[in-house]
C-alpha cells in the first residue's frame, strides 16, 4: 500500500515506477480531480456520515482513490486527512492503487473452497501471470480473491465485473476469460 | 381466464446459470402471443436446478429447473401453450421431501411474484401487518404482539425480538433510528441476499412497523457493495413505497412518519457486528466498541437504535397481521417460527430452504437435502460460519434450535450450513475459517488480533505435517482465552471452529501430527501423487497437462512425477483416462 508522493523513493530511482499508475496520475493531473470532487461532495447534502458513500463515489469516477482527490475530499468535508486515510484503508473495498478495466474476484467462500475455489484462482494466477490482488501490465485486469459473493449454490464461483459465473472448471474459466481478453 | 404467468428466477445465483440467456429466448418465443405473462423472479431455493422457472397456469403451479436456452421453444409449446405437463423437465414436485419438509413464511414470496412490481406484494397481503399495527394498535401493543410471538433475533445471537424493541422503546430520547444489519458477510451464507433480491418489500414492510413500535422516523439499511442486485430491487422497492404512501410523510394518512436510507458496507466482515456497524455508517472505521451501552440506549450518533437483521424484519409483517400467537404455534417452545438456511458443499440439492425450528439435522441433509453426492459418507456439518462449529455424524438427530446447537458446541449463526464428506478435513476446515476471522479482525483488542494469528500458524504447521503433540493443548487454552477476553462478537466466537472440530475430531488432528498424513487427502503437503506403471498406457497426456512441468516422459516412455516440483493441483489425476494416477 503505497502512494507516489513527490520524491519518495519512487521517483528517485529506487523502485522502478509501474508504467500504467504514472499514466493515470498523469490524466488525472490533466483532468483536475478537484473539479469531480468537490461535485461528488456536494451531491451529499448531508455531511454527516457522507464520507465513506463519498469514497465509493470516488472510487467509482477514478477506478481507485488517487491522492490528490484524497486532499480535496479531506478539505471539502472539514476532517483531517489522517481520518480519511484512515477509513480508506480499512475497508477492503477501497483501492489506492489504479485497478484493471476488468476485475475478475475468485470467491474463497465455505462452499466454494469445499469445491475447488483454490484451483480456480491458482489457475488465473497461471493464466494472467499476476498473483492475487495483482493488475495485468496492460492494466486489463485485476486479480482478487473475495470471501463470499454468495452464490454458494453454484460453487465454484468467479465475478468478473458484475457478472458472476458459477459451476466452474479450470477449462471453462478460461472461456471465461477469453471474453474479456483485450 | 387469469393470464398464463411464466417466472424466470433471476436472482444473482440464477442470472450466473444462465438466466439471462433464457428470458430472452421466453421473450423472443412469446412475442406476439397473448394471454402470457412473462417475469422475472426472486430465488425460489432451489439452487441446483437453475436455471429455474415457474408457470402458474389455470392455478396451477409447475417449477422447471436446468433449463437452457434450448428447452425453451418445447416448454412454450407443450407447457404454457398447450396443457401438457412436461414431466421429466419438473426441479420438484410439492410433495417431494425437498419442498414438503419446508415451512416457508419468510421466504413465502421469494420465486412466485415479481419484486420489481409492488402490485404483487400487495395482492399476497403486502402491507396488511403495516396498516393493522398503525391503524388498529398502540407502539406498545406491536411490542407485545412481537415478545408474543417469540422471535428471536435471526443474525445470530437468537436474543429476542421484542425484548430488544422495548428497550428502544422505553430509552429516554426524541430521536430514533431503526437500522437493518444487510450485511451478510458470513461465508456460506446467501439467505439475505435472497430475501433482499427476491422479496424486498418485506423487509421495508418490517423496519417500518419497527419504527412506529420503538417511535424512530428514520431508519438505514446496511447492504454490502457486493450484492450490485439486491441494492438495486431494494431502491426500487423504496420508490414503489414512497409513491403509494407506504413510506416518506403521513403514511396511510396516520401522521406516522418515516425515511429510509441505504448505506452499502465496503467490505469489512467486523461490520456485522453492531456496534462497528453503527461506527461505519457514521463514516467511520467500522470497528466494535465496548458494550454496554448497548445501542437500544446509545446506538446511531448516540440515540436509542434498534439493530436487527433483514430475515428478523422479515419476519415480522407476517407476525403482525397474523398474529404473535400463530407464529409462537410454529417451531419448539424456546425457538419459535422458522429459519432459513443456505444448504452448500458436498449435499445433492444445495438451495435455500425454510424450515420450522426443532427439524433434525438428518432431516435437513438426507430428506430435503437428498443426501451426499456419489455414495459418499456424511461426515460433519458446519453450522454458524466462522463463528459456529462442526456437528459431526453421531449427532444428526440433533434438533435444530438455539439452545440444543450451542450445547454441541455451534451456534445457529445467521444460517450457513455446509455440508462435509468423507474427503473433506476437519484440520483444513478449522483453517479455513480461522484464516478467514484472522483476516478480518479489526485489531483493536489483544487477544483477537494476536491470538487468532497463533492459533493459525499452530493449525498451519499442522497441515504441513510439522505439528506437536503438544499443539493440541495451545489451541484448546489459547481458544478457551480468545473466546473469554475479546472485545466483540468477532473474537469471542472465532475460536469455535476449532474448538469444535477438536471436541469431535481430535484424532485426525493426532493423524497429521503423529502420522504426517491426512485421513481425508486434503492437506495437500502431506500427500504425493503417483503413477501406477501397470495402468499407465504411456499416453502422455499427464506431461502435457501439468503446468509444472513436473512429469517426464515422452510418448511410449515410463513417466514419473518429479515429486519436488509437483504443486499438487490434481491436473494429472483428472485428466488420466485410465486412472493410472493416485494421491496418497
Amino acid at each position: 500500500m503505497e502512494w507516489k508522493i513527490e520524491g519518495s523513493p519512487n521517483e528517485q530511482g529506487g523502485e522502478k515506477p509501474k508504467v500504467g499508475r504514472q499514466l493515470m496520475e498523469k490524466t488525472l493531473e490533466q483532468e483536475n480531480c478537484r473539479e469531480k470532487v468537490e461535485e461528488i461532495v456536494a451531491s451529499f447534502p448531508e455531511k454527516k456520515g457522507a464520507l465513506i458513500p463519498a469514497l465509493q463515489a470516488i472510487q467509482e469516477e477514478f477506478g481507485y482513490l488517487p491522492r490528490p482527490a484524497l486532499e480535496v475530499l479531506a478539505k471539502s468535508l472539514r476532517v483531517p486527512f489522517s481520518t480519511v486515510y484512515g477509513v480508506a484503508t480499512f475497508y477492503a473495498q477501497f483501492h489506492l492503487e489504479p485497478r484493471g478495466k476488468h476485475i475478475v474476484r475468485v470467491c474463497m467462500g465455505t462452499a466454494c473452497h469445499v469445491r475447488g475455489g483454490k484451483k480456480l484462482l491458482e489457475t488465473l494466477e497461471r493464466e494472467l501471470g499476476v498473483e492475487a490482488g495483482g493488475t495485468t501490465e496492460d492494466l486489463n485486469f485485476t486479480l482478487e480473491e473475495v470471501a463470499c459473493i454468495g452464490a454458494c449454490g453454484l460453487a465454484p464461483a468467479v465475478m468478473v465485473d458484475d457478472e458472476t459465473f458459477g459451476r466452474l472448471t479450470p477449462d471453462k474459466l478460461t472461456e471465461v476469460l477469453d471474453q474479456y481478453r483485450q | 381466464m387469469e393470464p398464463t404467468r411464466v417466472l424466470v428466477g433471476m436472482g444473482t445465483c440464477g442470472i450466473a446459470a444462465g438466466a439471462r440467456k433464457v428470458m430472452e429466448a421466453f421473450e423472443k418465443g412469446l412475442e406476439g402471443i397473448e394471454g402470457v405473462e412473462l417475469l422475472p423472479t426472486g430465488c425460489v431455493g432451489l439452487c441446483e436446478k437453475e436455471v429455474v422457472a415457474e408457470v402458474q397456469k389455470n392455478g396451477d403451479k409447475t417449477i422447471y429447473g436446468d433449463l437452457t436456452t434450448e428447452k425453451v421453444e418445447r416448454l412454450i409449446e407443450e407447457a404454457i401453450l398447450g396443457g401438457d405437463v412436461i414431466e421429466e423437465w419438473i426441479a420438484a414436485r410439492p410433495e417431494e421431501p425437498i419442498l414438503a419438509k419446508q415451512e416457508r413464511i419468510v421466504l413465502e414470496n421469494c420465486g412466485h411474484i415479481n419484486p420489481e412490481n409492488m402490485e404483487e406484494y400487495l395482492e399476497r397481503g403486502g402491507y396488511k401487518g403495516l396498516e393493522k399495527a398503525l391503524k388498529e394498535m398502540s407502539p406498545d401493543q406491536v411490542v407485545e404482539e412481537v415478545k408474543i410471538s417469540g422471535l428471536r433475533g435471526r443474525g445470530g445471537g437468537g436474543f429476542p425480538a421484542g425484548l430488544k424493541w422495548q428497550f428502544a422503546r422505553e430509552a429516554p430520547g426524541e430521536k430514533k433510528y431503526v437500522v437493518c444489519n444487510a450485511d451478510e458477510g458470513d461465508p456460506g451464507a446467501f439467505m439475505d441476499r435472497s430475501i433482499k433480491e427476491g422479496d424486498p418489500h418485506a423487509l421495508l414492510e418490517g423496519m417500518l412497523i419497527c419504527g412506529y413500535a420503538i417511535g424512530s422516523d428514520e431508519g438505514y439499511i446496511y447492504v454490502r457493495a457486493e450484492y450490485p442486485l439486491a441494492i438495486k430491487r431494494l431502491k426500487i422497492a423504496m420508490q414503489q413505497a414512497e409513491k403509494s404512501g407506504y413510506l416518506g410523510e403521513n403514511i396511510l394518512g396516520t401522521g406516522f412518519n418515516f425515511k429510509l436510507k441505504i448505506k452499502e458496507g465496503a467490505g469489512a466482515f467486523v461490520c456485522g457486528e453492531e456496534t462497528a456497524l453503527l461506527a461505519s455508517i457514521e463514516g467511520r472505521m467500522g470497528r466494535p466498541r465496548p458494550r454496554p451501552p448497548y445501542p437500544a440506549t446509545r446506538g446511531l450518533w448516540n440515540k436509542p437504535t434498534n439493530i436487527n437483521n433483514v430475515e428478523t424484519y422479515a419476519n415480522i409483517p407476517r407476525i403482525i397481521s397474523r398474529g404473535g400467537e400463530k407464529f409462537a404455534g410454529i417451531g419448539t417452545e424456546k425457538s419459535t417460527g422458522t429459519k432459513v438456511f443456505a444448504l452448500t458443499g458436498k449435499i445433492n440439492n444445495t438451495g435455500l430452504i425454510e424450515v420450522p425450528m426443532g427439524i433434525s439435522i438428518r432431516e435437513i441433509i438426507y430428506d430435503i437435502g437428498g443426501g451426499i453426492p456419489d455414495g459418499r459418507e456424511f461426515k460433519a456439518v458446519q453450522i454458524g460460519g466462522p463463528s459456529g462449529g462442526c456437528i459431526p455424524a453421531h449427532l444428526l438427530d440433533l434438533p435444530i434450535d438455539y439452545d440444543s446447537l450451542v450445547e454441541s458446541g455451534a451456534i445457529m449463526g445467521s444460517g450457513g450450513l455446509v455440508t462435509m464428506d468423507e474427503e473433506t478435513c476437519m484440520v483444513d476446515v478449522a483453517w479455513f475459517f480461522l484464516n478467514f476471522t484472522q483476516k478480518e479482525s479489526c485489531g483493536k483488542c489483544t487477544p483477537c488480533r494476536e491470538g487468532t494469528k497463533r492459533m493459525l500458524e499452530i493449525l498451519e504447521r499442522i497441515k504441513a505435517g510439522r505439528g506437536e503433540p503438544e499443539d493440541i493443548e495451545k489451541l484448546k487454552f489459547l481458544g478457551r482465552n480468545i473466546v473469554d477476553t475479546s472485545l466483540c462478537g468477532l473474537g469471542q466466537t472465532a475460536p469455535n471452529p476449532v474448538l469444535s472440530t477438536l471436541r469431535f475430531f481430535e484424532d485426525e488432528y493426532m493423524a497429521h501430527i503423529e502420522e504426517q498424513s491426512c485421513p481425508a487427502g486434503a492437506c495437500t503437503d502431506l500427500l504425493r501423487y503417483e503413477i501406477v506403471q501397470e495402468d499407465c498406457k504411456r499416453c502422455s497426456i499427464c506431461v502435457k497437462v501439468c503446468p509444472a512441468n513436473a512429469i517426464s516422459g515422452k510418448p511410449k516412455e515410463k513417466h514419473l512425477i518429479n515429486q519436488d516440483l509437483c504443486t499438487k493441483c490434481n491436473a494429472c489425476l483428472e485428466k488420466c483416462p485410465f486412472d493410472a494416477i493416485v494421491k496418497k
